[in-house]
C-alpha cells in the first residue's frame, strides 16, 4: 500500500501565503521518514494535509491510489494512525478506556466491544508499556505516560501507516528514548512511519529518510547524510551550524555559538531573531 | 462504583416520581393516591390521573431531554459550562414559541416549529457571534454570545406577552421561566412526537460524542465524520429544546447540572452518561416541580425559578474551576 502527497499545496482560509507549497513525500510500509524544519515551516500543515483534516489547493494526497478526501474517515482510520501534537486528557477517563478509544473505527456507533477488541487494546498498551497503569485516570498522568496511552491508542486502531507529530516534545530524555525505540520497533515489523520532531539529530540517528520543510516547500529530501548539511541547514534555520558524524555514521548537527568556527561575535542571537520576525 | 453510581441514580427516580405523584396543590392522602392510580374509578382518579401522572411524566420527559442535550453540547464545544438555556437555544425556542403564539398561527405543529427555528436560528446566531470574537472558538466566548443571545430573546419575548392579547400567553412567567401547570396527557404525546427521535439519534451518537471531548482533530484522525456529528447535536439539541420550551416554557440549568453530578458517579463516556442524564435529568425536573408547587402552596413558583436556584451556585464553583 501506498502513502504519497503529490505536489500538495494548501492554504489557510484568509491567508495570503500557501502553507503548504507543492510537497511531495512518500511514507513507505517499513520506513521511517523524519520530518524537520523551522517553526511555521509548514510541518504540522503537511501532517494536517496527510490525514485529509485540511483540503489541498492543488496536488492531492494519495492513499492507496485513492486521493484521501474521498476515504470515510472510519475508513481511514483503520489505515491510518496518528498522534496529534496537542490533546487534552479527558478528566476521569480510564487509560483502558482511552485507547478502546483507538478502536472506534473498528466498532461503529452500536456493535459491542468484544474480545477482540480487548486484546488489541491490552496488546497496544502491553507494547507501549503502559499496562501496569491501565486502570489509572488519565489526567493523572505524567507526560511520558500520557502519550504512552497515545501512541498505544494510535496502535490499537492496527493501523498500516503512523503519523506522529511531536511525540517526544514534552519529554525527557529516558521517555523521548524508550518512545523511538518503540517507533523504531514498530516500523521494522513493517509499519510505514512519519514523525514531525525538532530533534535533528535524534532523527538522524532513528528515520530512514528526512525530509527538510522551509515556508512550506521541500528544501531536501533523502537519507539523514543527504539532507543534514551544513551549509543548507544554516541558511534554513538562519543559525550557523557544524554538522559532524556520531560513532553509528548518523550526521550530527552542533549549533554554533558566536565565535565558534568563524561565527562573527557581531551577530549576536537577538540580531539574528530579529531577521527572523522581519 | 460503576454499580453504586446506578443505584443513586435508580434511588434519585424512584424519590422524584414518588414526590411528584404524592405531593401537590391539594393535600390528598397517599393511600387514596395510590387507589386512584390503580382503580379509575376512585374518588381522587381524575386529580391524580389526569392531572398528577401527565404533569410528572411531562416533567421526567423534558428534564430527561434536557439533561441529554447539555450533556451533548458540552461534548461538542469540549466545556462542562454549555446547556441549551446556556447557549441560547432555550431563550430562541422561547421567542419562537410566544411568536407562534401572538401571531395566532394555526395547527398543532406551528408552536413546535416555530420554537425549533428559534433555536436553530439562536444557535446560528451564537456561533456568528463567537466566530467573530475570534478565529478560534473559545467555549468562554461561546457561553457569553449564549447568554446575550438569551437576554436578548427573553426581552423581546417579554415584550410580545406584554402586548399580545392572545388567550395562551396569559400567564407570562410560563414562558420566560418555564411550568408545568399547563401540563396534560395532550402534551405528554406531543412531546413524546417530537423528542424521541432526536433523542435516539444522540443515543447513538455516544462513542462518537466520547471521542469529540478528545478535540476535533483527534476525533477526525481516530474515525468520526465530526462535520456531520457536530450537525447531528446541533439539529438534535434545537429539537428537544424546541419540544421543551413548546410543552412547558423555558427552563435552564437542568443539562448544566445533571451531567455534572453524574459524570462523578458514572465516569465521563457517553454510552453511560447519556442514558442516565436522561433518567437523572427528569428525576431532578419532577423533584424542581413538586418543590415548585409545594415550597409556597397555595402559590406555585415557576420551576424554572428552583432549577437556577440550584444550577445558578453551580455554574460559579464550574465557572472557577474552569478559569483557574
Amino acid at each position: 500500500m501506498t502513502f504519497t502527497a503529490l505536489d500538495a499545496s494548501v492554504r489557510y482560509p484568509g491567508a495570503r501565503d500557501l502553507a503548504l507549497d507543492g510537497v511531495a513525500v512518500r511514507v513507505t510500509p517499513g520506513s521511517l521518514l523524519a520530518v524537520v524544519g523551522p517553526n511555521g515551516g509548514g510541518k504540522s500543515t503537511l501532517f494536517r494535509a496527510l490525514l485529509g483534516l485540511v483540503p489541498v489547493e492543488a496536488g492531492e494526497v494519495l492513499l492507496d491510489g485513492r486521493p484521501v478526501r474521498t476515504w470515510r474517515r472510519d475508513e481511514l482510520a483503520r489505515v491510518v494512525a496518528a498522534v496529534p501534537q496537542r490533546e487534552e486528557p479527558m478528566p476521569m477517563l480510564r487509560v483502558f478506556d482511552a485507547v478502546l478509544f483507538g478502536r472506534y473505527a473498528r466498532l461503529g456507533a452500536l456493535s459491542p466491544v468484544t474480545a477482540t477488541d480487548r486484546r488489541a487494546v491490552q496488546a497496544a498498551l502491553e507494547r507501549c508499556d503502559a499496562w501496569a497503569f491501565r486502570d489509572r485516570p488519565v489526567d493523572t498522568l505524567s507526560g511520558g505516560e500520557w502519550q504512552r496511552v497515545r501512541l498505544a491508542r494510535a496502535l490499537a486502531q492496527e493501523p498500516r501507516f503512523l503519523l506522529l507529530d511531536e511525540p517526544t516534545a514534552a519529554l525527557d530524555v529516558r521517555h523521548e528514548m524508550e518512545l523511538l525505540e518503540l517507533v523504531r520497533r514498530l516500523v521494522g515489523e513493517g509499519l510505514g512511519g512519519m514523525v514531525i520532531t525538532h530533534h535533528l539529530n535524534l532523527a538522524a540517528r532513528y528515520a530512514d529518510r528526512m525530509l527538510l520543510l522551509h515556508r512550506g516547500r521541500v528544501v531536501a529530501e533523502g537519507s539523514p547524510q543527504e539532507v543534514l548539511q551544513q551549509d543548507r541547514l544554516a541558511a534554513v534555520f538562519e543559525w550557523p551550524v557544524a554538522v559532524t558524524t556520531w560513532c553509528d555514521g548518523a550526521p550530527q548537527v552542533i549549533p554554533l555559538r558566536p565565535g565558534e568556527f568563524g561565527f562573527p561575535e557581531t551577530r549576536s542571537a537577538t540580531t539574528s531573531l530579529d531577521q527572523d520576525h522581519a | 462504583m460503576r454499580i453504586a453510581g446506578w443505584g443513586v441514580v435508580t434511588g434519585f427516580v424512584l424519590v422524584a416520581l414518588a414526590a411528584g405523584l404524592f405531593l401537590g396543590a391539594t393535600g390528598i392522602p397517599a393511600g387514596d393516591v395510590l387507589r386512584a392510580l390503580l382503580d379509575p374509578s376512585a374518588t381522587e382518579a381524575p386529580i391524580v390521573r389526569g392531572l398528577r401522572v401527565p404533569r410528572v411524566l411531562l416533567a421526567f420527559m423534558v428534564g430527561g431531554a434536557l439533561g441529554v442535550s447539555g450533556a451533548a453540547l458540552q461534548a461538542l464545544i469540549r466545556n462542562p459550562l454549555a446547556d441549551p438555556y446556556l447557549l441560547g437555544l432555550s431563550g430562541g425556542a422561547g421567542l419562537g414559541a410566544v411568536a407562534a403564539m401572538a401571531l395566532q398561527v394555526p395547527g398543532a405543529w406551528a408552536v413546535p416549529l416555530f420554537a425549533f427555528m428559534g433555536a436553530l436560528g439562536a444557535v446560528a446566531l451564537v456561533y456568528r457571534l463567537s466566530v467573530v470574537a475570534g478565529r478560534r472558538l473559545d467555549p468562554r466566548v461561546l457561553l457569553l454570545a449564549g447568554v446575550i443571545v438569551g437576554a436578548f430573546s427573553a426581552a423581546i419575548m417579554t415584550t410580545i406577552i406584554t402586548l399580545s392579547q392572545a388567550d395562551q400567553l396569559r400567564n407570562a412567567f410560563l414562558w420566560l421561566l418555564g411550568g408545568f401547570s399547563a401540563a396534560s396527557w395532550d402534551a405528554v404525546r406531543l412531546f413524546l412526537l417530537y423528542a424521541i427521535l432526536p433523542l435516539a439519534f444522540l443515543m447513538v451518537q455516544a462513542r462518537a460524542l466520547d471521542l469529540l471531548t478528545l478535540g476535533e482533530e483527534p476525533a477526525q484522525t481516530l474515525g468520526t465524520d465530526v462535520e456531520r456529528l457536530k450537525r447531528i447535536v446541533l439539529v438534535s439539541t434545537s429539537l428537544l429544546t424546541a419540544a421543551g420550551v413548546a410543552v412547558c416554557g423555558v427552563i435552564g440549568f437542568v443539562g448544566l447540572v445533571v451531567p455534572h453530578a453524574l459524570r462523578g458517579l458514572l465516569g465521563p463516556l457517553h454510552g453511560r452518561l447519556l442514558p442516565a442524564a436522561f433518567l437523572a435529568g427528569g428525576a431532578f425536573l419532577v423533584l424542581a416541580d413538586a418543590a415548585a408547587r409545594t415550597v409556597v402552596r397555595p402559590i406555585e413558583l415557576p420551576v424554572g425559578v428552583v432549577t437556577a436556584l440550584v444550577g445558578v451556585p453551580l455554574f460559579a464553583v464550574l465557572l472557577r474551576r474552569s478559569v483557574r
